[in-house]
């Protein structure tokens, strides 16, 4: 974990509740620029909702949060487009019906400065622009290993494939903050190393800060800077693996009896 | 490997395809057909034809690809054409070309200011308001006289046929004026779905809150296809009124004729630009085959009113059909029959 | 004020009408999800069955019986050849199958039994009577009365009967109903056939006001913003929809029309439906859609 002084993410007592249930309450903490911060905790502790306050979808009933040095409880899904903030999601928001690099290809749209004139007659600007987007497409196909998917319709591919085309899409807008909802459900062993180690890598060397939700504890373990575990929309642990696996709480609320 | 391979791919031009079969298809359309085609071909199979496939390429812009169902497609071809009639008619001067892109863009205008609701209704109640916009454009273009010139019969038409002060109002003429529109606009078309708007468009379509979450403005871009749809359904309802029907009245451009325009792409394929061409193609020549056979089978005994309920009930069956089985219309099956053939031998 | 009144009345009366039709959609919506479009096809279709076997000296009620019958087996062939094949497409791509139904459902009333109006008498003497100075229309009446018993019929259906309960089960959670071991398939049918039914009784009335003929398929166009303020789910709202739509529409042309042009029914009742859709987008009875990420 880098030393800087100011977190790039600070979430300040933030609460939710969905028609008189609470979905979180008085969540706080803070992820520092460049960390892997991994939410743990049980079904319906309030995780995917933390991460739909974070990027919009839904708005905090209290709180605040802080990214970059904006304060808001409430942004448009557009506004923290903008602000450098992606994500995936759980059920994968992939668009079914297009090809791959087309999916990876819409990471960039918020990017594009032409105007439709000059793309309806595909004049000089617009065909620089598209052959700058295709590069950074063709080598976030290249980062991710999915160059022979390239021109298949994302609806036909296996899961495991939809989620990596999922992060290339989220990760080719070169965001600040990356929100991984579950990035390995579904996963078998060898998907799932493979897939942290993609997460690994576009933290390390793109220097992308990745707050991370899952459920396969072993890896976040192994993965993750700063862990955060939620139970029942309360906050019951925060710090270091190490301090987690050593939380009595912790222990008691999610981790159950065994080692 | 080789089962990505055979992994569906998008209906786009192939390199394939723009190598060998655009350069014969453009041979095909501005010397053999011209040289060949009878005047009755030119002027009843061929020019609607074109028309047809230029305003299905406007729904399936709107449709296929943005993904806002729109059952209004006639009323915006009525904007078009009326709008044509009006520039012609009071501005003097006024270049038929001109007036036809003018007319387009009045009648973009009118299809964005009808997708404005569209943040706020969707899905299917935005498809009613588009049968809104239909019936009140009907409704428009027949009860205020100014828009007809105050004639009695409540039609439409143009003097005069010219460009640049030679009469085209030949069958030739009219061919390749309505080609040469067509042509051009199949190009804009083809040049947008495959840029970020047509992206943007098409990310709309498969799921518009992850759109919103990846910053597409989702909003924004409904409203640019209705407008870009509209264009080009205004363009093609003034090709429709002047160059093929020489006059046309509102009747020309109902409901029915919108059923028909979203009949063409269901049929064609929806979220494609050849398909349209196709589906035009399959509309305006199932009447013919339809006749060809009744006269083979029953020597033309069979009554004209019996040959077009059949002919109805046939496109419904074929639509039922199509939804079924080959959601992507003919232009997919086509396509998916050439890739068998390009791969023979080599099909394991 | 008697004008407002008559005007007023008449456009409810009216537009029970509407409401009987767009039980029809209700019905079928409820059950599978599917807007319709060709229920304004099979109220043609059924309409003219009966007319064409009644001029040919078929008794009333064998007629009705018979058509009754056709409606059935019709119910059946579209759940086979329409419904299963499509049971898990979009809503929109099930909306279009429905046009294209309604064509080949157009094509084969026409052609088997053409497109001449045909008039229908059902025994009401279209004279009106009179409350005070107000004039209303003994047809409508009927038609009210009707749509009245009609729906008391189908309330009675739903929460009294194995079928009914079903088919509310169905409507609300289709998977936990099929769970349950209701057959989907079998449901379907029966409510295309209801609906059907329903559609014959309205095609019925509306034959008589206005002959039985092909503008007759064009109710559905009228049903939609019924549907839309009333909400697609609800038979209640249907009727609700029906008298708002009527009252507007008859209210719209008599008084705003005129200062336009005239006409404006085609689309005045959509005008005020979409309206209606900025402030309630579920409309008045229906239910709101959530969708989750």
């Amino acid at each position: 974990m880098s030393a800087s002084a100011q977190p790039i993410l600070d979430v300040r007592n933030i609460s939710l509740s969905f028609k008189g249930v609470n979905a979180i309450s008085g969540l706080s903490f803070s992820v520092a620029e460049g960390s892997i911060c991994a939410l743990i905790g049980p079904n319906g502790a309030g995780k995917s909702s933390l991460l739909n306050i974070l990027n919009g979808v839904y708005r905090a009933d209290s709180g605040e949060i802080v990214f970059c040095g904006d304060h808001f409880r409430a942004i448009e899904p557009l506004k923290a487009a903008q602000r450098g903030i992606a994500r995936t999601f759980q059920n994968i928001a992939l668009f079914k019906k297009m090809s791959v690099i087309d999916n990876i290809l819409t990471g960039l749209s918020r990017h594009s400065e032409v105007n439709l004139a000059e793309q309806a007659l595909r004049l000089p600007r617009a065909r620089r622009q598209e052959a700058t987007f295709r590069e950074k497409a063709e080598e976030m196909l290249e980062f991710l290993e999915l160059q022979p998917y390239r021109d298949s319709v994302v609806g036909t591919l296996s899961y495991g494939i939809q989620k990596r085309v999922e992060l290339g899409r989220a990760l080719v807008s070169s965001p600040t903050l990356l929100l991984l909802d579950e990035p390995l459900a579904g996963m078998n062993a060898e998907e799932k190393a493979e897939m942290s180690e993609f997460v690994t890598g576009i933290n390390r060397h793109l220097g992308v800060t990745v707050v991370l939700i899952e459920h396969d504890v072993g890896i976040v373990m192994s993965i993750s800077d700063h862990i955060v575990v939620l139970d029942y929309g309360r906050k019951i642990g925060d710090g270091t693996p190490a301090s987690i696996q050593s939380n009595p709480e912790v222990i008691a609320a999610y981790l159950g009896t065994v080692q | 490997m080789t089962a990505t391979r055979l992994a569906a791919r998008p209906l786009w031009l192939e390199a394939r395809d723009v190598r060998i079969a655009l350069p014969l298809l453009l041979v095909l359309a501005f010397v053999v057909l011209p040289a060949l085609g009878t005047e009755y071909w030119l002027d009843a199979i061929i020019v609607p034809f074109l028309i047809l496939s230029l305003a299905g390429i406007g729904l399936n812009l709107l449709t296929g690809y943005a993904g806002q169902t729109s059952l209004g497609s006639g009323g915006f071809m009525a904007v078009g054409a009326f709008s044509t009639y009006g520039l012609m008619t009071h501005v003097p001067f006024m270049p038929l070309p001109l007036a036809l892109l003018i007319a387009g863009l009045i009648a973009g205008l009118a299809g964005a200011i009808s997708g404005i609701p569209s943040d706020r209704i969707k899905g299917f109640y935005l498809m009613v308001s588009t049968l809104a916009a239909q019936f009140f454009l009907d409704w428009l273009f027949q009860t205020v006289p100014w828009f007809y010139g105050y004639g009695s019969s409540g039609t439409i038409s143009l003097p005069s046929l010219e460009i640049a002060g030679r009469d085209i109002n030949t069958p030739l003429g009219r061919y390749f004026m309505t080609l040469v529109t067509v042509s051009l606009l199949t190009i804009v078309a083809v040049n947008l779905v495959r840029s970020p708007a047509g992206r943007n468009w098409m990310a709309i379509r498969d799921m518009d809150t992850a759109a919103a979450v990846i910053g597409i403005r989702v909003h924004r871009y409904k409203i640019l296809a209705f407008g870009v749809s509209s264009f080009y359904l205004g363009v093609a309802g003034a090709l429709w009124a002047f160059v093929y029907l020489g006059s046309a009245s509102v009747q020309s451009f109902d409901l029915t004729r919108s059923f028909q325009i979203l009949f063409i792409i269901i049929i064609g394929g929806m979220g494609s630009i050849r398909g349209n061409f196709v589906g035009a193609a399959f509309i305006s020549l199932l009447p013919l085959g339809l006749d060809y056979l009744s006269q083979a089978l029953f020597s033309g005994h069979v009554d004209a009113g019996l040959l077009q309920n059949i002919q109805k009930a046939l496109f419904g069956v074929l639509i039922i059909a199509f939804l079924i089985k080959e959601p992507d219309g003919l232009a997919r099956m086509i396509k998916a029959a050439g890739d068998r053939v390009s791969r023979w031998p080599l099909r394991f | 004020m008697e004008m407002f009144a008559e005007t007023l009345i008449g456009g409810l009366l009216a537009g029970t009408m509407y409401s009987m039709v767009a039980i029809g959609f209700v019905l079928i919506y409820k059950a599978s999800g599917v807007f319709n479009y060709a229920q304004g096809s099979l109220l043609l279709f059924s309409a003219l069955l009966f007319v064409t076997l009644k001029e040919s000296g078929v008794p009333f009620t064998v007629a009705v019986a018979i058509t009754v019958a056709v409606l059935i087996l019709i119910a059946g062939l579209i759940e086979r050849l329409l419904l299963r094949p499509l049971a898990n497409r979009s809503p929109m791509t099930l909306f279009m199958a429905t046009l294209g139904l309604s064509y080949v459902v157009e094509g084969v009333a026409q052609g088997l039994m053409g497109d001449q109006v045909h008039a229908l008498d059902i025994g009401i003497d279209d004279v009106p009577i009179f409350v005070g100075n107000v004039m209303i229309s003994q047809f409508d009446l009927f038609a009210a009365a009707t749509a009245l018993c009609l729906v008391g019929i189908l309330a009675l259906l739903f929460n009294k009967t194995r079928i009914g309960i079903s088919l509310r089960a169905v409507a609300d959670d289709t998977r936990a109903a099929l769970s349950l071991g209701i057959n989907l398939n079998r449901i379907w049918q029966i409510v295309w056939a209801a609906a059907g039914i329903v559609g014959l009784v309205a095609g019925m009335l509306w034959g008589a006001r206005q002959g039985v003929q092909f503008s007759l398929s064009l109710v559905v166009l009228k049903a939609l913003p019924v549907l839309i303020i009333g909400g697609f789910t609800s038979i209640a709202g249907a009727i609700a929809g029906g008298l708002i739509v009527g009252a507007a529409e008859a209210l719209g042309d008599t008084y705003i029309g005129p200062l336009i042009g005239g006409g404006i029914t085609s689309w005045f009742a959509y005008v005020i439906a979409i309206a209606f859709l900025y402030v309630r987008p579920a409309g008045l009875f229906g239910e709101q859609a959530i969708e989750r990420v």
